[in-house]
């Protein structure tokens, strides 16, 4: 019998798992025929889930965190039961903070975090503007994060604008600098009004980016459905990650249907290969965005844990109920229920320290051992879920 | 009882111009229409409005969402937030493609009747906007016909019901549409000059 599922996705590259899933057959061998449904915003998409107007959805990875702690409207609890996407995201910087770096001799290396932030704080003085795509996002958690304990967070003003229209907002003033998925960034430089700084997996290794996300209830009363579905991206996801396929992908993604640019545009980041300036200055920047390898898709605990307590303590909540409160959204059960006879290699564990490694690292599996991918912050920041308030 | 003032978010005049009489209609309310996404935040912010009204497929919905939330130190908060008053309603409204942002505090019986008038009024623009693609559809199908059986004329030198009558015997034999043979029929015949 055939399952048919309405997915939400946001059009940008990260949207890339669903569609492969769809375009490649990987929803067709596992009996899935998938309607893909455009939301262009990140409410919408809650809203339209919230509502059952959508099965499943491709969405923020802190979204569903902001649910489960009161801090959205009043829908059935939300569960993330997969990662789709580390990464993919880039910082960019208006026109003017650009010459201004430029002038001061700063090299646009896109790898490291420390220098481009004292070259910032240097290069622009008053309120700095950052636009961010949600409330709710890791980008906006990586700019602060980036910053804090800087002079340059005291000044830090974090502002929402549709990735869309985050060109615009820097190119009239509206924010001095912003982080977003791509290929909203390089087309920002594409168009001449920015250039980018640093890619969000400089901040963050394992920066953990969208997630596969249903109502609680639909994951609990649809277990059928719920494994095809988990099971088919999780295969699109590691076709992604095999070297060769991301020129492929980026056709696929251009299309008029999707992302509607051109497919240059949209390799770029699936490359790593990202344009930072409009003069054409080339940085690679390996695995810039992964969709699977190196334990890439399971969905920590620790991870929800962390980004509970972070949002806790800026909207006023308890950081540790919070962060068990989160902890609860993140379905590890349900990932090695239903990814176990896909071959999905299972940690052993399912929360752990966060950013403790600097180098990928073997760690014990349910059979054998497996390697989990680098996720170290360029500060040596830790997160350990059984002290979620230090 | 104190006037309500409504903002509502909408680029498409008409339908902003049609909004504000639904809401009129329901109440003394003081509304104002915002029709530029620039600085919309800031915009909304001055204002100070008790509900914000805008298209749930709206992009611009993000930044209202940051206004529902207690902002940081720096930031002017303003306590808005999605409706979450009553939840038949807040379907509804969803469905019919209008999402509420409402200030801290205002009592349900004061939002329902404004929220039942855009609910109204969204409904019936969801109905235009399908009318208004399945003419324009029908249209396009009708040209594209016209132009398939002027090259039949032409090229076979038949008449016009003759022409029409090969197109829907090949679509009958080809199990397709009439307009789909006479689409391929005229991009072939573009190839072919």
């Amino acid at each position: 019998m055939t399952d048919r599922l309405r997915l939400g996705y946001v059009p940008l590259t990260d949207a890339a798992t669903l569609i492969i899933a769809q375009e490649l057959g990987f929803a067709a061998e596992e009996g899935l025929a998938l309607d893909l449904v455009r939301v262009d915003s990140w409410a919408q998409s809650r809203d339209l889930l919230g509502t059952g107007a959508l099965d499943a959805a491709h969405m923020l990875v802190p979204m569903p965190i902001a649910q489960s702690l009161g801090l959205g409207p009043a829908y059935p609890a939300f569960d993330l039961l997969m990662i789709l996407s580390q990464g993919g995201q880039a910082i960019a910087v208006s026109k003017a903070i650009e010459e201004r770096l430029r002038d001061q001799g700063h090299d646009f290396d896109f790898h490291d975090p420390i220098a481009a932030r004292d070259a910032l704080e240097r290069a622009h003085s008053g309120v700095l503007r950052v636009g961010v795509p949600f409330p709710f996002s890791t980008h906006a958690e990586l700019v602060r994060h980036w910053l804090q304990n800087t002079p340059l967070s005291a000044r830090l003003q974090v502002h929402t604008v549709p990735p869309p229209q985050m060109a615009d907002a820097l190119a009239s003033g509206e924010v001095d600098a912003f982080c977003v998925g791509e290929p909203w960034a390089s087309f920002a430089v594409e168009r001449g009004v920015g250039a980018l700084l640093l890619p969000g997996r400089a901040i963050w290794a394992a920066a953990p980016e969208k997630g596969l996300v249903t109502t609680r209830a639909f994951a609990d009363t649809r277990p059928e459905a719920t494994g095809r579905l988990m099971r088919a991206l999780w295969r699109a996801g590691r076709w992604l990650d095999r070297p060769g396929n991301r020129g492929t992908a980026a056709e696929i993604l251009s299309r008029a249907d999707y992302l509607n640019l051109s497919p240059e545009l949209c390799e770029r980041g699936l490359l790593g290969r990202l344009h930072v300036t409009s003069t054409g200055e080339l940085r690679d920047f390996p695995d810039f965005i992964r969709f699977h390898a190196e334990g890439a898709t399971f969905p920590w605990r620790s991870i929800a844990a962390m980004m509970g307590a972070w949002m806790a303590a800026r909207h006023g909540l308890d950081p540790g109920a919070a962060a068990a409160k989160a902890a609860e959204c993140f379905r590890t059960d349900l990932y090695r229920r239903h990814l176990r006879e896909a071959g999905a290699h299972l940690p052993g564990a399912s929360a752990r320290i966060e950013g403790a490694m600097r180098a990928p690292t073997q760690v014990a599996a349910e059979q054998g051992r497996m390697i989990l991918g680098a996720d170290a912050f360029f500060d040596g920041h830790v997160f350990d879920p059984a002290f979620p308030t230090r | 009882m104190e006037r309500l003032s409504i903002i509502v978010v909408e680029r498409d005049r008409d339908r902003a111009l049609k909004i504000v009489d639904g809401l009129r209609a329901s109440g003394d309310h003081l509304v104002t229409v915002i029709a530029e996404e620039t600085g919309l935040a800031r915009r909304i912010a001055e204002q100070q409005p008790d509900i914000v009204l805008i298209d749930v497929a709206d992009p611009s919905r993000d930044v209202l969402e940051e206004l529902a939330l207690v902002s940081g130190p720096l930031e002017r908060p303003v306590a808005m937030f999605v409706d979450r008053s009553d939840e038949q309603l807040t379907r509804a409204a969803i469905e019919a493609g209008v999402s509420a942002y409402v200030v801290d505090g205002l009592h349900t019986d004061r939002i329902k009747p404004i929220l039942d008038a855009a609910i109204a009024r969204f409904h019936m623009f969801r109905k235009m906007r399908a009318e208004l693609a399945a003419t324009k559809a029908a249209l396009e199908e009708r040209k594209i016909i016209d132009r398939a059986k002027a090259i039949l004329m032409k090229a076979r030198g038949i008449d016009e019901e003759a022409a029409y009558a090969l197109l829907r015997k090949t679509a009958m034999d080809q199990k397709r549409r009439v307009a789909d043979i006479a689409q391929q029929l005229v991009m072939a015949a573009g190839l072919l000059t």
